[in-house]
């Protein structure tokens, strides 16, 4: 039972938390419940599978630019729910034509594909509208913004807990050590790995759609960073990709982290980054989580010896 | 009445016929021993009727279901499974996962107690049951091959395909390889499996069938066979008149 209620416990205390800090408080919460978000949406298909995805800035950013097109035309709602709909198309798409390429093939093709949606959007817009930047005008407030968020990764951790447990969950983490077993043992690859890419794809997709407005004004080289999809996946890596609270447990303090670094050696803090990158991967492959747990049983070894 | 047939079964790769116009059948509850030197195309054989490669031409069917251009999956869930001559475990997960994943997506679809139990009962048959709960990455190289095996059967399926599962055993686990496959005959399986260790073949299959640089060059029953001059010059060479 407590695998259910502290964390509605936590979700709980998390939803005031706005009542009792500053503004610029509040950013820094609307900042790491994003990257909770993005880390744990990420991982709830990487994680599993091992395909890294460095498209995560191609979903965010399609999620935001949905939200600049289409805040006017609709309402708030709406624009959201067209947000979802857009992620999904694109990444079954991308997924039907790509979820076949393997190991690094996979990963150079993510962060094209980020590239190539940034470029196709700037070239729209040079050469349709006539115009690059765009204006978000919203009515939502910060507190809004933060409890949407607070939502989607409630969701997006609910759901993956919900998926390591079913079928799909099991087919993902088979994938994810050898695609020729799963394939023999009667899993359908194609759909397992487009199931899971898509439900990620839509996540990434929401948290960009529902933290633009935080923008007010947005360009491609704003909303399709490639760091957004560095820092989720440093942050899930971190924490631990596979693990339920992994992708979490890296992004709050990388998060806090960086936020400190960017105010404190704004111009020097990519070399952090790149340290921490080159860090994790060496020290903690696995993860900190996978860290603890050898830990634990390096010690009990010891005291039964 | 022939249970699984395969018929002029070709595969090409680029200019190598590595299987080349191959005709035989199994009776259902049959095992077959599938011989030949190296290379000759036995596991590309395998190969086309699990699905893992595309036919050049020819069928492969089970019990009339046409099995040649299947997926492997679907092919796996009309009740053919395999172990790889090179072993395939799955390191990050435990054995009863290795196994359940089987029961889990194979023809029965099996779930949460009765997928455990048939996992269990699979791991059992292969002496792994007291082990379930470690990762599979801890295994010795005999133990993974029994794993793959237990895998195999938690599919529950009607063909066992064994590609070289007795290859690279000593002699007493070759023993307890040979007495394991010979449990599992009888009950209606039917089990083809390529083999290059003789004695393991005339132990386990009354009826054999060799090929050679892609051809079938013998079927029959495994005496005759294995003294048919044709089996032993593709072995040991033609033997020349001087």
């Amino acid at each position: 039972m407590t695998r259910f209620i502290l964390p509605l416990i936590a979700l709980g205390a998390l939803a005031f938390l706005p009542g009792f800090v500053s503004e610029y408080g509040l950013g820094l919460l609307i900042g790491v419940v994003t990257y909770v978000t993005l880390a744990s949406g990420w991982a709830l298909f990487s994680g599993q599978t091992h395909y890294i995805s460095l498209a995560t800035a191609a979903f965010y950013g399609v999620g935001a630019y949905s939200v600049a097109v289409l805040n006017e035309a609709l309402p708030y709602g709406l624009v959201l729910l067209c947000a979802g709909l857009i992620g999904a198309v694109m990444a079954l798409i991308v997924g039907l034509s790509t979820l076949r390429l393997q190991g690094v093939y996979f990963v150079i093709f993510s962060f094209g594909l980020a590239e190539l949606v940034r470029q196709l959007i700037t070239w729209y817009e040079v050469n349709v509208t006539g115009t690059l930047g765009r204006y978000i005008f919203v009515d939502v407030t910060a507190r809004g913004i933060y409890w949407q968020m607070l939502a989607l990764g409630a969701a997006t951790i609910a759901l993956t807990a919900w998926m390591q447990r079913a079928r799909i969950g099991m087919a993902l983490r088979v994938i994810g050590d050898d695609e020729a077993v799963a394939a023999h043992s009667g899993i359908n690859l194609a759909r397992a790995k487009l199931v899971a890419f898509v439900l990620s794809a839509v996540i990434l997709t929401l948290a960009g759609a529902i933290t633009s407005p935080r923008y007010v004004y947005v360009e491609p080289a704003i909303v399709f960073n490639p760091t957004v999809s560095f820092l989720a996946v440093i942050m899930a890596l971190l924490g631990g990709a596979n693990r339920l609270w992994g992708p979490a447990l890296g992004a709050v303090p990388l998060f806090l982290a960086f936020e400190w670094l960017s105010i404190h050696f704004p111009d020097t803090y990519p070399i952090f980054l790149g340290l921490l990158f080159i860090g994790v991967v060496f020290i903690l492959p696995d993860g900190v989580l996978a860290g603890i747990d050898k830990l634990r049983a390096r010690s009990k070894g010891k005291g039964t010896s | 009445m022939s249970f699984l047939k395969i018929q002029n079964a070709v595969k090409q790769f680029g200019g190598l016929r590595a299987v080349d116009d191959v005709t035989f059948s199994l009776q259902r509850g049959e095992t077959v021993g599938l011989l030949g030197p190296n290379g000759s195309g036995k596991t590309t054989l395998i190969n086309l009727v699990s699905g893992a490669l595309p036919a050049t031409s020819g069928v492969v069917s089970l019990d009339g279901l046409r099995l040649t251009g299947l997926r492997r999956d679907k092919i796996a869930r009309a009740g053919v499974a395999r172990t790889f001559q090179l072993v395939r475990i799955l390191p990050s997960l435990t054995l009863t996962e290795n196994v359940k994943i089987a029961a889990v997506f194979g023809r029965n679809a099996h779930w949460g107690t009765a997928a455990d139990q048939v996992a269990q009962d699979a791991l059992a048959k292969v002496g792994l049951l007291d082990r379930a709960k470690l990762p599979a990455s801890e295994l010795t190289y005999i133990d993974q091959k029994r794993l793959e095996l237990a895998r195999a059967l938690a599919a529950e399926p009607d063909v066992l395909l064994l590609d070289e599962w007795l290859a690279g055993l000593n002699p007493t686990e070759l023993a307890e390889g040979v007495a394991l496959i010979r449990q599992l005959q009888g009950g209606g399986l039917t089990i083809l499996m390529v083999e290059h260790i003789i004695d393991a073949v005339r132990a386990l299959c009354p009826r054999v069938v060799v090929m050679n640089s892609g051809k079938l060059i013998a079927d029959g029953p495994t005496d005759g066979v294995l003294s048919d001059p044709a089996v032993v010059a593709a072995y040991l060479g033609e033997e020349t008149d001087a």
